[in-house]
């Protein structure tokens, strides 16, 4: 080696992992040690025997006995999908970096030739299937004793509501990983998470109400800020997949189905994707700008 | 192999690192010896590429800032104690380390045997001794044969018997033409594996000079701990150096290697610095090779 700095060309560079084969190998990890995890069992429980349970009580609501269909169901479970996916996906995330910080196995990682956004973008994507995978499971369930009791009725809407589950539970995923990015310990992150469940859930709603009447918001600001919630979003999609016109969410609902008509679903669903994306990339962003471990 | 050029890094106030440039040629083996807190380890996370720091670093001619995961694939990493999912199988992650490298399966099971782990896969990690998870860290560096082998403190947390084991497998790699940069606290592994020290102090390069010049005796000399009040410390670290004696801080006093018949020179050293020493506490005996001569 000569005194004076030289760098080798990229046509000379020692063998490292391509970058999706590094991300594939990373999100394979990641997406065993889910299956062998006590939350990914524990989650996937849960959520299967509320659909369940959600499913065989849905009609019991209206004087009958047994199974509801497919339609009635999605609607059942679409209060269970917004208090349960957000804590599932945002505590899966949180604990994603901040847990391989805090027990060492970061640094030994990032030590052997794989860059951050490799780590990163592996981690997302093995705990995206794990968690997608958890709630077919529920679905899964829920579905084939629909499907054995009553038919095949309403299984679109059904479907719909599968999908867009899925969606709102990538973007919070998102969150969680970018709260994970930021934070040293897993109690911290989880904390963080947790806080940003209680707001979306809860939080936003009260706020949004307080300030419709403080500030006399009209309506299309209203529906602005509503569907910058992706739990709100998510909501009037799948209502909207069900065939049900926002009307029933009130003046504001109503001023959404005249003035986008059919291409509201499309702006819910921009709204998810946008959730979905924007925070994952701020957590790459952030992660490879990082200068301790 | 390696060129560092102004490699420096800070910690908010604190600098790590200051301004340290070195060279190793493809072969040499270096050692970089201080005590706790020198920057020993935050200079072998740069030259990782694994936290970022000012100045340049390159192995084998690749950039470590700008194509950090091809210098890695060049690079074996040991760290002071091995951190992995604790509940991974060994086999399994071999295997995951083999496949993050482009390696074929045959290849995870041959680096096992190279280190003495063969009959071993189906063990987790957590059932593992101090001595094993080295052997393991050992044999996930060795995986891809690549010419640079780095160690942080690699024997610190093992037994005489682990210990004899490393060195002797650092022995047989330096043989075969590795490049080792390592960093220790003793002097007897110093000795036999290094034809270079490093001394770092306080973030800085103190002294580029070899084991025979730090060490000029070929018999068995002593560590020694000096207990001295804190404040003292790092005046008498210094004036020991400029003593010639080799000492390394440790949190718990400040460790000397002397002669067995000379343990009085550090003190008297001290005392014509005004320096008290409350107490001193003889650990045990380190031969030093015959390569010191």
């Amino acid at each position: 080696m000569s005194t004076a700095h030289a760098h080798a060309g990229p046509d000379t560079f020692p063998a490292a992992p391509s970058l999706l084969g590094g991300i594939g190998r990373f999100a394979l990890r990641e997406f065993r040690d889910a299956l062998a995890s006590k939350w990914f069992l524990l989650y996937t429980i849960a959520f299967t025997v509320l659909a369940v349970g959600v499913s065989f009580l849905s009609l019991s609501g209206i004087g009958s006995h047994g199974f509801a269909g497919f339609g009635r169901t999605a609607a059942g479970l679409l209060n269970l999908i917004m208090l349960v996916v957000p804590l599932m996906a945002l505590t899966a995330g949180a604990g994603s970096i901040a847990g391989e910080r805090e027990r060492g196995t970061l640094l030994y990682l990032l030590a052997q030739p794989v860059s951050r956004t490799q780590v990163l973008l592996g981690k997302y994507l093995g705990l995206a299937i794990a968690l997608v995978c958890s709630l077919c499971i529920g679905f899964g369930v829920s579905a084939g004793m629909l499907a054995w009791r009553t038919g095949g009725v309403g299984v679109g809407s059904y479907a719909m509501l599968v999908g867009l589950t899925a969606l709102l539970a990538l973007a919070m995923l998102s969150v969680g990983v970018l709260i994970s990015v930021t934070s040293r310990r897993t109690a911290v992150a989880t904390g963080a998470a947790l806080f940003a469940w209680l707001t979306l859930v809860f939080l936003s709603d009260l706020g949004l109400m307080a300030g419709s009447v403080l500030f006399k918001l009209r309506v299309q600001e209203i529906f602005g800020l509503a569907s910058a919630n992706p739990l709100q979003s998510f909501k009037m999609a799948v209502i909207v997949s069900m065939n049900a016109s926002l009307d029933v969410l009130g003046p504001v609902g109503a001023y959404a189905s005249h003035t986008l008509g059919g291409a509201l679903p499309l702006v819910l669903t921009a709204s998810l994707v946008t959730w979905a994306t924007v925070p994952l990339a701020a957590a790459v962003v952030l992660f490879a700008r990082r200068g301790s471990v | 192999m390696i060129l560092a050029s102004g490699i420096t890094k800070r910690f908010g106030r604190t600098e790590a690192v200051s301004e340290v440039s070195f060279q190793l040629g493809a072969g040499g083996s270096l050692a970089l010896w201080g005590s706790n807190g020198a920057g020993k380890t935050t200079l072998i996370r740069c030259l990782l590429g694994v936290i970022r720091c000012r100045g340049r670093a390159s192995i084998g001619g690749v950039d470590v800032r700008r194509h950090g995961r091809h210098a890695r694939a060049l690079v074996g990493y040991v760290p002071q104690e091995l951190a992995f999912h604790d509940d991974a199988r060994l086999g399994a992650a071999m295997m995951f380390f083999a496949r993050l490298r482009g390696l074929p399966a045959g290849r995870a099971a041959e680096s096992l045997d190279a280190v003495g782990l063969s009959g071993h896969e189906r063990k987790r990690v957590r059932d593992l001794s101090g001595g094993m998870k080295q052997r393991l860290a050992l044999a996930v560096a060795l995986l891809s044969d690549p010419p640079l082998i780095i160690l942080d403190e690699p024997t610190s947390n093992l037994d005489a018997a682990g210990r004899g084991e490393v060195v002797e497998t650092l022995l047989r790699l330096r043989s075969a033409g590795k490049t080792l940069l390592f960093a220790s606290h003793r002097p007897d592994e110093v000795v036999s594996l290094a034809d270079r020290v490093l001394v770092m102090e306080r973030g800085r390069l103190f002294r580029d000079t070899t084991p025979g010049e730090l060490w000029p005796t070929t018999k068995p000399v002593q560590l020694v701990r000096l207990y001295l009040t804190m404040a003292s410390e790092a005046d008498a670290a210094e004036a020991l150096r400029e003593a010639g004696h080799a000492v390394h801080l440790n949190g718990h006093g400040l460790c000397v290697a002397v002669a067995r018949d000379r343990k009085a020179e550090p003190i008297a050293t001290l005392a014509r610095r005004r320096i008290e020493v409350r107490d001193i506490e003889v650990l045990e005996d380190v031969q030093i090779p015959e390569a010191a001569r």
